[in-house]
């Protein structure tokens, strides 16, 4: 039996077993961002550390910069401490940062793959959930907390135990309006919040073969609101020509031999996986989630479920759903009226995720009562889109057009939710709470149904627009 | 960067009933705008504390609770830190539930919090126990994988490597992954990616 990628990198970094039979396993990527690091550098200061391999480690800015007003010190003292404590902490321990005035500012899991950081057969670390992102290359990325970043920091290194992999293999073509993020959340709707722990999700199939770099990204990018710690897709041609020429990619001959090495940790054909999961991609329709959880999804033409619709263990949370979205069972999503239209987080950011949602606001005006975000992954992708003229389709269909950050993904900086308000959003949590107001209501979808929705004023079938 | 050996917490319970509880719930994010963890504990499930006056941490029968005893994929979502950290600094010293998230449990334990497992049965039955009785004592061990409430001795799991390292004094690992600083730089050297893909 040949062996899944996730056991060929993961075995190519373990550098020794532990005393408790943790592997040490060396990271070969360690991405930095201004919320998990500060405490991280101050135990180092404490304890005398030095940073132990600089040239891995690049840092950015994300969480906490506005992005209207960016011009400093911020209007928000702890923002303001928080950018200053990274920029010491990357000037004292000579750690790249890509900072507000740096072209290459963004969040940080939208420019590791954009700057050609993130490549196959790496393992990738970074205090953020969401760097199972990464694993779009074919690499293994895990999201740490900050006593482990302060490990990387000193030592390169995690002490972890392996996972198992599961095999989930998309097939069949995805109808137009349909997208990655569509496919994501009906993987985790099927196998659940929880389904994915201890697991490794390699996603596979024909439809995966066929999808660009960026959907793949989205799909990786939630894995883990499936439990699942990392979600890769193995290597291929489109992501050797997603690389090719990017900064911090190999040039010329080494291009050509890292293409051979990218190729042989790819799943053998033979790999033996703990699981394997078939999910048929013609079956899915444009998705939106109506709880609390990211596995709380529906298809667009679906109702709110009832408590007969559900497994027993889904039953509880479910009330708990109903009660704080105030929606009624039985009812259907579709026509929801929303508040907000965020269009941006390291889920759904990128530049053909913006093409999707101009391609729907395009002529059209957005609905008078939503108040609507558009806010680019990053500095590249808001030039990008400029230099196509889309930041101009969304402004003239009412859209703000903002610049780049983690923004109301979870609004740590000054775009939040207020009370009640119901968001259509395209970033990765709809939990109590997330986008800034503890009573603040979020539906999770591609960018394209939310741009759908920023226009007819409640949630809609983006299909009938395109 | 010495630790000390943890085989046992013992204290008073608090149950938190239900699943998916997410990091965001156990400390929102605005709270993450410092550079320390300096004064978390005060803002533990803050925003569910105020929306319901019934939530056990606003309970002063369970304020000195040591022993969370929650249920399905506690602390799912953000890799923050600052979750457990908050936790700690509340009291809480270990964690029983049916299930764990699983970068919530890693921070758990590099952190010195046991999190252990048990089944829904027993975690409800546990539940009870400290709803029944506030005052009453959980001793959580992991030599013998049982976690006692009175006359309820109930079987937990853990990861072999997080008991292993919580026994032995070693869940702080910088010193431990320090050491082998010589075999990393081995592995380093043997990447192709580290050499820049230099020719053989």
């Amino acid at each position: 039996m040949g062996k899944p990628l996730f056991n060929k990198v993961w075995d190519a970094h373990a550098v020794r077993r532990l005393p408790s039979g943790k592997t040490q396993l060396f990271v070969g990527l360690h991405l930095v961002h201004e919320v998990t690091s500060p405490q991280a550098f101050d135990m180092m200061r404490e304890s005398g550390l030095e940073v132990a391999y600089p040239d891995r480690t690049f840092a950015t800015v994300d969480h906490i910069v506005p992005t209207d007003v960016r011009t400093r010190p911020f209007a928000d003292e702890m923002a303001e401490q928080m950018m200053v404590a990274i920029e010491k902490n990357a000037d004292e321990f000579e750690i790249p940062l890509f900072d507000m005035n740096d072209d290459r500012q963004g969040i940080v899991h939208v420019i590791g793959p954009e700057l050609g950081l993130s490549q196959p057969g790496m393992t990738i670390a970074c205090g953020d959930s969401h760097t199972s992102t990464h694993g779009a290359f074919g690499a293994i990325a895990f999201g740490i907390g900050t006593s482990q970043v302060r490990d990387v920091l000193a030592t390169q290194c995690l002490a972890m135990d392996p996972l198992k992999v599961r095999l989930i293999k998309v097939d069949g073509d995805l109808a137009d309006g349909v997208y990655a993020k569509d496919v994501v959340l009906n993987v985790i709707r099927q196998l659940g919040v929880k389904g994915g722990v201890g697991y490794a999700y390699e996603f596979g199939g024909d439809t995966l073969a066929r999808m660009s770099m960026e959907g793949r990204m989205s799909i990786c990018n939630m894995s883990i609101e499936g439990g699942a710690r990392a979600g890769y897709v193995n290597p291929d041609q489109t992501t050797f020509d997603y690389l090719e020429g990017r900064p911090h990619s190999p040039a010329g001959d080494a291009f050509e031999r890292a293409v051979d090495w990218w190729t042989s940790i790819a799943s053998d054909e033979d790999a033996d996986y703990d699981d394997v999961y078939d999910l048929d991609a013609a079956s899915i329709e444009p998705t939106v989630t109506w709880g609390i959880t990211p596995g709380q999804a529906i298809g667009v033409s679906e109702k709110v479920p009832a408590l007969t619709d559900l497994q027993d263990d889904d039953r509880d949370v479910a009330c708990e759903a109903y009660d704080y979205m105030d929606f009624q069972p039985g009812h259907p999503i579709a026509g929801t009226r929303i508040d907000v239209a965020f269009i941006g987080s390291c889920t759904n950011s990128r530049i053909s995720d913006l093409r999707e949602a101009a391609r729907v606001a395009k002529g059209r005006k957005v609905a008078s009562h939503v108040k609507p975000l558009v806010v680019p992954g990053s500095k590249n992708v808001l030039e990008a889109a400029e230099a196509e003229g889309l930041h101009e389709i969304f402004i003239e269909a009412g859209f703000e057009w903002r610049s780049a950050g983690c923004s109301m993904c979870l609004a740590m900086n000054p775009d939040k939710l207020q009370g009640r308000q119901i968001s259509a959003s395209s970033s990765n949590r709809n939990f109590k709470g997330r986008q800034g107001s503890p009573t603040g209501r979020t539906l999770l979808m591609s960018p394209a149904m939310v741009a759908a929705a920023a226009i007819a004023g409640e949630i809609t079938d983006v299909r009938q627009m395109l | 960067m010495p630790a000390s050996s943890i085989s046992q917490v013992a204290g008073p319970g608090i149950a938190l009933r239900g699943s998916d509880i997410d990091t965001d719930r156990i400390i929102p994010a605005r709270f993450l705008r410092m550079i320390t963890f300096d004064g978390l504990g005060d803002h533990a499930f803050e925003d569910d504390r105020k929306s319901n006056p019934e939530h056990p941490f606003n309970d002063g029968r369970f304020r000195d609770a040591a022993v969370l005893v929650a249920n399905g994929n506690f602390g799912c979502g953000s890799s923050r830190e600052h979750a457990p950290q908050a936790l700690q600094r509340w009291g809480i010293q270990a964690i029983v539930g049916e299930s764990f998230a699983e970068i919530f449990q890693g921070n758990c334990t590099v952190m010195g919090i046991p999190c252990v497992t048990a089944s829904s049965a027993d975690v409800a039955k546990l539940q009870d126990a400290v709803e029944a009785d506030p005052s009453q004592p959980l001793d959580v061990d992991l030599a013998k994988k049982t976690v006692t409430c009175g006359n309820l001795v109930t079987q937990v799991d853990l990861p072999e490597g997080n008991r292993v390292s919580l026994l032995e004094g070693a869940w702080d690992a910088t010193g431990m992954l320090l050491e082998g600083a010589d075999a990393v730089r081995e592995v380093a050297n043997s990447l192709p990616y580290a050499r820049g893909f230099e020719r053989d």
